[in-house]
C-alpha cells in the first residue's frame, strides 16, 4: 500500500508540472493572438481592397489578357500554409487532410509550395512533387514573404508548368472558429458578386497589356498576404485552445488522483490500526 | 468644394480613407491629378509623393510603389508602403542613403536593383521630409 500512495503521489506531481507548462503556453498564445488579431484587423482592408479593386477590374478585361485566359487544367500547384511548431489541436491535420482529399487520385499532377514544417513532415513521404519549402514565417508573416511565394508561384504559371494555384489557408472567424480553406488564386474566380461591368470603359495607362502585367502578380500576392496573416491568426488561436482544454484535463486527473491517494492512505492506515489491535489481542 | 473619396491601404494598415478635393499622385506615364468626376483610370504609380488637397489643407505623403483606381468618385490607392513626413526618421533615411550609394560603389557582390530600390526609396523619403519642412515655414 505504501508503495502505491507514493506512485500516486509522483503522478500528481508529474501531471502538475505538464499543467504549468500548458498553461504558461496558453497565455503566451493567448498574448500572440491578441497581436495577431490587432494585426489580422489592420490588414483586412489591404486585402479586401486589392481583391475586389482588381477583380472589378478582370472581369472588365474579360480574357483580354493571355494569363487570365482559362486553360484546360492538367496540373496543379497548391499552396499549403501549415505552422512549424505544432501543438494547435488538429490545426495542420485539417488543412493537410481538406488538401489530400481534392487531390485524391491525382497526386501525380499536383505541386505543392509548403509553408511551416508540419506540412513538410506530412507530405514529405508522399507522391506530390514539392516545388518549393518555406520555414520561419508563419508566426509573423511579412509583405515580403508573400512577395517571394508569389514571385515563385507566378513563375510557374507564366511558364505553363502549372495551370492552376491554389492556396489552403485557415481562415479566422473569431476566436473558437476557424475554417481550413481552399481559394483559387489563378485562373481568378470571383469570391464576391460583382455586378457586370463588360461593358463599361476603363483607362488603363499606359495599356491594359502593362498594367495587367503589374496588376496580376499584385493580385497573387495581395492573396498570399491575406491568406498568411488570416492562418498565423487561426494558429494562435488553435492552439490557446488546444492548451485550454489540456489545462482542464490535468485539473481533473489531478482530481481523480487525489481522491485515489486519499482513498489508499486511508485503506492503509486502518489495515495498519487493524495490526496493531489484532497484535494487542494476541499480547493479552 | 465638390469632393470625392480617397481610400489609401498599404498592408501595415489603412493609411488613408477621407473625402478629398483633390489629388496628385506620381504615375508611371507622368504626374497625374485627380479632380472630382474623373472618368475610370487604373495606372501603376512610380515610387513618390502622393498631394492629397483635404479640407483647406495640402497632406503630402511619402509612398512605394503601387498602382491607383478610379471609378465612380471612388479612388484607391495601393501601395507597399505609405508614410506622413512626420514619420519619416530623416537621420536613418540619410543612413540608408549612405548604405544604398556604398553598396552601388562597390563593384561584386551587390544585388544592382535591390541597391537602387533602397536608393530611391531612401531619397524620396529624404525629399518628402524636406518638402514637408519648407511648407511649414
Amino acid at each position: 500500500m505504501a508503495q502505491s500512495t507514493r506512485d500516486i503521489k509522483r503522478r500528481i506531481k508529474s501531471i502538475s508540472n505538464i499543467m504549468q507548462i500548458t498553461k504558461a503556453m496558453e497565455l503566451v498564445s493567448s498574448a500572440k493572438l491578441n497581436k495577431a488579431r490587432e494585426r489580422l484587423i489592420r490588414t483586412r482592408p489591404y486585402y479586401y481592397t486589392v481583391l475586389k479593386n482588381l477583380q472589378q477590374t478582370f472581369n472588365i478585361v474579360g480574357d483580354h489578357h493571355p494569363l487570365l485566359r482559362e486553360r484546360e487544367i492538367k496540373k496543379s500547384l497548391y499552396i499549403v500554409v501549415s505552422d512549424d511548431r505544432g501543438l494547435a489541436g488538429g490545426y495542420n491535420n485539417n488543412i493537410v487532410k481538406l488538401v489530400e482529399e481534392e487531390c485524391k487520385g491525382r497526386e501525380k499532377d499536383v505541386s505543392l509550395i509548403l509553408i511551416g514544417t508540419k506540412a513538410i513532415d506530412y507530405f514529405r513521404r508522399k507522391d506530390y512533387r514539392i516545388r518549393e519549402k518555406f520555414t520561419g514565417i508563419t508566426e509573423d508573416p511579412l509583405y515580403s514573404d508573400a512577395e517571394e511565394i508569389g514571385k515563385y508561384a507566378f513563375n510557374l504559371y507564366e511558364n505553363y508548368a502549372v495551370d492552376e494555384i491554389k492556396i489552403a489557408y485557415t481562415r479566422f472567424i473569431n476566436n473558437i472558429t476557424h475554417e481550413p480553406e481552399i481559394r483559387q488564386l489563378l485562373p481568378h474566380v470571383n469570391f464576391w458578386d460583382v455586378e457586370d461591368k463588360r461593358n463599361k470603359v476603363i483607362d488603363f495607362e499606359p495599356s491594359p497589356e502593362e498594367v495587367l502585367d503589374y496588376l496580376i502578380p499584385k493580385y497573387i500576392n495581395s492573396c498570399i498576404y491575406g491568406a498568411l496573416i488570416e492562418a498565423s491568426c487561426s494558429e494562435q488561436a488553435s492552439r490557446r485552445i488546444a492548451m485550454e482544454v489540456a489545462t482542464e484535463n490535468a485539473t481533473e486527473i489531478i482530481e481523480e488522483l487525489k481522491i485515489s491517494y486519499n482513498r489508499a492512505r486511508q485503506s492503509a492506515i486502518t489495515t495498519e490500526l487493524t495490526e496493531i489491535v489484532t497484535s494487542a489481542e494476541v499480547l493479552k | 468644394m465638390s469632393l470625392f473619396h480617397l481610400n489609401i491601404v498599404t498592408p501595415e494598415r489603412q493609411f488613408f480613407s477621407e473625402d478629398v478635393s483633390k489629388v496628385i499622385v506620381r504615375g508611371v506615364e507622368g504626374e497625374l491629378a485627380i479632380l472630382k468626376n474623373k472618368s475610370p483610370i487604373i495606372t501603376p504609380l512610380k515610387m513618390g509623393i502622393i498631394k492629397i488637397y483635404h479640407e483647406d489643407k495640402v497632406l503630402i505623403a511619402a509612398i512605394d510603389d503601387g498602382y491607383i483606381s478610379v471609378e465612380d468618385n471612388y479612388a484607391i490607392v495601393v501601395t507597399k508602403s505609405a508614410e506622413w513626413p512626420y514619420e519619416i526618421d530623416l537621420e536613418e533615411a540619410l543612413e540608408e542613403k549612405r548604405k544604398a550609394e556604398e553598396a552601388l560603389s562597390r563593384d561584386h557582390g551587390v544585388d544592382v536593383v535591390q541597391a537602387q530600390t533602397a536608393l530611391r526609396r531612401a531619397i524620396n523619403r529624404i525629399e518628402v521630409s524636406e518638402l514637408h519642412k519648407k511648407i511649414d515655414q
